[in-house]
C-alpha cells in the first residue's frame, strides 16, 4: 500500500504512539484487502464496547489509548454494551463487570465518541447519500450500509473501525471502490410469502452460502419487498455466519443475467431443505423460559409496530425488548408512549444493550430463550450456552400473550 | 483484479504484520473464531468442535486458514498477547480483518501463503505441519521469509 509522506511520518511514531498504532492497523487492513491508498470516511461505527466481549485486556487497552490522547477525527458512534446504563443496580451484576463496563464506556467518552450503544446506527442516525464512505465493525450494520443505503463499507474488524475513527481514514480497498460487480454466488430465494424468520434464515444461509466472497447475489426477491424488520434480519442473519459484507438484490427473476464479468454465478437454493438446515443448527429448544426480542435492536417502527399488535394483551412470561437509548427516548414521549404501552404488556424494556452477549441472558439463570432472532440465537446457542427456540413475532405473540 | 492477483502469485508469502519469530507450528484445517473459540486467560482453544481443542496456542506457530466470526475476536488476539499466552506468529491462507488488525495491534507478525499463489507457496505450505519447526522473518526478500528446518513426523509421513 502507498502512503502519502505524512502518512508515512505517522507510521514512523512522528505523531505519537496513539496514531502510530492507528496506522499500523490501517496498513495491515489495507494489506489485506489489497488496496493501494488510504481514503478519507465521514462516519466509524465501533464494536468492543461490551465488557463480556473484550474484557480486563481490552478495558486497559482503551484506558490507556484515551489516556494518552487518543481523539476520534469523524463522526464515530458506538455499538451495544453489557446492560442498560439505567437498571445496572437491580440486574444484580457482579461489580467487576459493571465497573469494567463503565470504564470502558468513560474511555470511549473520553475519545469523542457518542454513547449510542446501538447496533442499528443506520436506524437511528439515518445514512449519508448513496456512495458514502463508511467504516462500520458491526456486521449487520456494514452489510446494511452497503446492501440496503448504497454506502461503503469494508466489514470492519473492532480495531480498523476504531483505527479509522482516530484517522478519518480507510485503505480503498475492493468493497470502496466496485459498486456493482456481480457476485461468484447467487442465492435463489424459492420460499413464499416469507416473514421476518424466514428473511433472518435467509441471510444466515446465504452468508455461508458466499464461502470466503465478500458479497453475493440473491435472486426472487426485490429489496423493496421488505420492510425494515425484514431488512434487519436479513443483515443480522448475514453478518453471523460468514465475512460476507454485501448482498445484492437483483430482482424476482431467477435467471436475469446481468453479470458484468461474463461468468455465470453458482447458484445455491434457498428452500425448505435449506431452512430445515438452519433451524437443525440454531432451533435447539422447545420452551423458553424468557422471550428476547432485538438482535439487531428495535427501532422506533418496530416498537410501535408491536404495540399495534399487542392490542392490550399482555405476555404471559418475560419478554426483554432492547433498543438504542435514542429510540427508547423517543418511544416514550407522549405523543408514542410506546414504552409505557409495553411495560403496561409485561415487557421489559431495556437500553443500551442486546440480546447477543449480554450478561442478561446467560446459561447461569436461563435454560432456554424464545426469539426470533436469527443472529440472536446464533450468539445465544455459541456463546452464551442458552438453548433457543425461534418463532416468529406473530407466532410468540400467538402463543404467549393472553 | 487479474493483474493483482498475479502480482501477489509472483511475490509469493504476502506479508500482512511484519517482524520475526521462530518457534514449533501448530496447524488446524479449520478456520478459528478468536472470540468464543480461544481461552484468553490461558490461550487454550475451548470449543469441542475445534481440531485444536485442548491444545495451546501460546508461543506456537500458528498456521490456519483464516480468523472467522465476530470482530471482536481483534480484541481477544491482543488480550492473549498481553498475557504472554499468543502465539509467536501466525500465517494464514487467507486475509481477513479480525485477524490482521489483532495482529497489527499486539505486534504478532502475520504472513498470508495462499497454496494457489504458486508452487513455492504450495511447498511451504505442505511444510507447515504440526511439529515442524518454522520460522518467520519479514525483513528477508519474500522467497526466504519463512524456513522450515523439517524433520517433524508428521510431515515425513506427508511426504511418504
Amino acid at each position: 500500500m502507498n502512503l502519502t509522506r505524512s502518512e508515512e511520518a505517522a507510521l514512523a511514531g512522528e505523531e505519537g504512539e496513539v496514531m502510530q498504532i492507528a496506522y499500523r492497523i490501517l496498513v495491515a487492513t489495507g494489506e489485506a484487502t489489497d488496496a493501494e491508498r488510504l481514503i478519507p470516511i465521514q462516519w466509524a461505527h465501533l464494536s468492543g464496547v461490551n465488557y463480556n466481549t473484550i474484557g480486563a485486556a481490552g478495558r486497559e487497552f482503551l484506558a490507556d489509548l484515551s489516556s494518552r490522547g487518543a481523539r476520534v477525527r469523524v463522526r464515530t458512534t458506538l455499538n451495544p454494551m453489557g446492560y442498560d446504563v439505567d437498571g445496572a443496580d437491580r440486574h444484580g451484576l457482579a461489580d467487576e463487570f459493571v465497573s469494567g463496563q463503565e470504564s470502558i464506556a468513560d474511555s470511549y467518552r473520553i475519545m469523542g465518541v457518542a454513547p449510542s450503544f446501538s447496533c442499528i446506527p443506520y436506524e437511528i442516525f439515518g445514512m449519508p447519500e448513496a456512495g458514502s464512505q463508511v467504516a462500520f465493525a458491526e456486521s449487520n450494520a456494514a452489510i446494511y450500509a452497503n446492501s440496503i443505503a448504497g454506502a461503503r463499507t469494508n466489514k470492519e474488524s473492532a480495531f480498523s473501525a476504531l483505527a479509522s475513527a482516530l484517522t478519518g481514514k480507510s485503505p480503498y480497498s475492493a468493497l470502496r471502490r466496485d459498486a456493482e460487480e456481480a457476485s461468484a454466488t447467487r442465492v435463489r430465494m424459492k420460499m413464499q410469502d416469507p416473514d421476518e424468520l424466514t428473511y433472518g434464515m435467509l441471510g444466515y444461509f446465504a452468508g455461508k452460502a458466499a464461502g470466503t466472497e465478500s458479497q453475493v447475489d440473491i435472486s426472487g426477491i426485490k429489496a423493496s419487498d421488505m420492510d425494515m424488520r425484514q431488512c434487519k434480519a436479513v443483515c443480522g442473519g448475514m453478518g453471523t455466519s460468514g465475512t460476507c459484507a454485501k448482498f445484492r438484490m437483483v430482482g424476482a427473476d431467477h435467471d436475469n443475467d446481468d453479470d458484468v464479468r461474463g461468468s455465470k454465478p453458482e447458484n445455491v437454493d434457498f428452500d425448505r431443505d435449506a431452512v430445515r438446515q438452519v433451524r437443525d443448527e440454531l432451533d435447539t429448544a422447545e420452551n423458553g423460559d424468557i422471550i428476547t426480542l432485538g438482535s439487531p435492536q428495535l427501532g422506533l417502527w418496530e416498537m410501535g409496530d408491536l404495540v399495534e399488535r399487542l392490542r392490550g394483551r399482555s405476555f404471559k412470561k418475560r419478554c426483554l425488548v432492547f433498543c438504542p437509548r435514542a429510540a427508547k427516548e423517543q418511544a416514550s414521549a407522549p405523543q408514542y408512549r410506546y414504552v409505557q404501552a409495553l411495560e403496561a404488556a409485561g415487557c421489559e424494556v431495556m437500553a443500551d444493550c442486546c440480546t447477543c452477549l449480554s450478561p442478561l441472558v446467560e446459561s447461569d439463570s436461563i435454560d432456554a430463550v424464545t426469539t426470533n432472532s436469527i443472529k440472536g440465537a446464533f450468539y445465544m446457542n455459541k456463546a452464551s450456552g442458552v438453548g433457543v427456540e425461534l418463532k416468529t413475532l406473530l407466532q410468540i405473540l400467538e402463543d404467549e400473550t393472553h | 483484479m487479474a493483474s493483482v492477483a498475479a502480482s501477489v502469485a509472483a511475490a509469493g508469502p504476502k506479508v500482512l504484520v511484519a517482524g520475526k519469530a521462530a518457534g514449533t507450528v501448530l496447524r488446524s484445517q479449520m478456520p478459528i473464531n478468536f472470540l468464543g473459540t480461544v481461552d484468553s486467560q490461558t490461550g487454550v482453544i475451548n470449543d469441542p468442535h475445534h481440531d485444536l481443542h485442548g491444545k495451546s496456542i501460546r508461543d506456537v506457530i500458528l498456521v490456519f486458514p483464516s480468523g472467522a466470526g465476530s470482530s471482536v475476536g481483534a480484541y481477544t488476539i491482543y488480550a492473549i498477547k498481553s498475557g504472554s499466552v499468543a502465539p509467536r506468529a501466525m500465517i494464514c491462507q487467507r486475509p481477513d480483518l479480525t485477524v490482521a488488525t489483532g495482529c497489527a495491534v499486539a505486534g504478532i507478525p502475520l504472513i498470508i501463503v495462499d497454496k494457489n499463489q504458486s508452487v513455492e507457496s504450495d511447498s511451504i505450505l505442505k511444510s507447515l505441519q504440526t511439529g515442524a519447526q518454522a520460522a518467520v522473518d519479514t525483513s528477508m526478500p519474500r522467497g526466504s521469509i519463512i524456513t522450515i528446518r523439517g524433520d517433524c513426523s508428521s510431515h515425513d509421513a506427508a511426504k511418504a
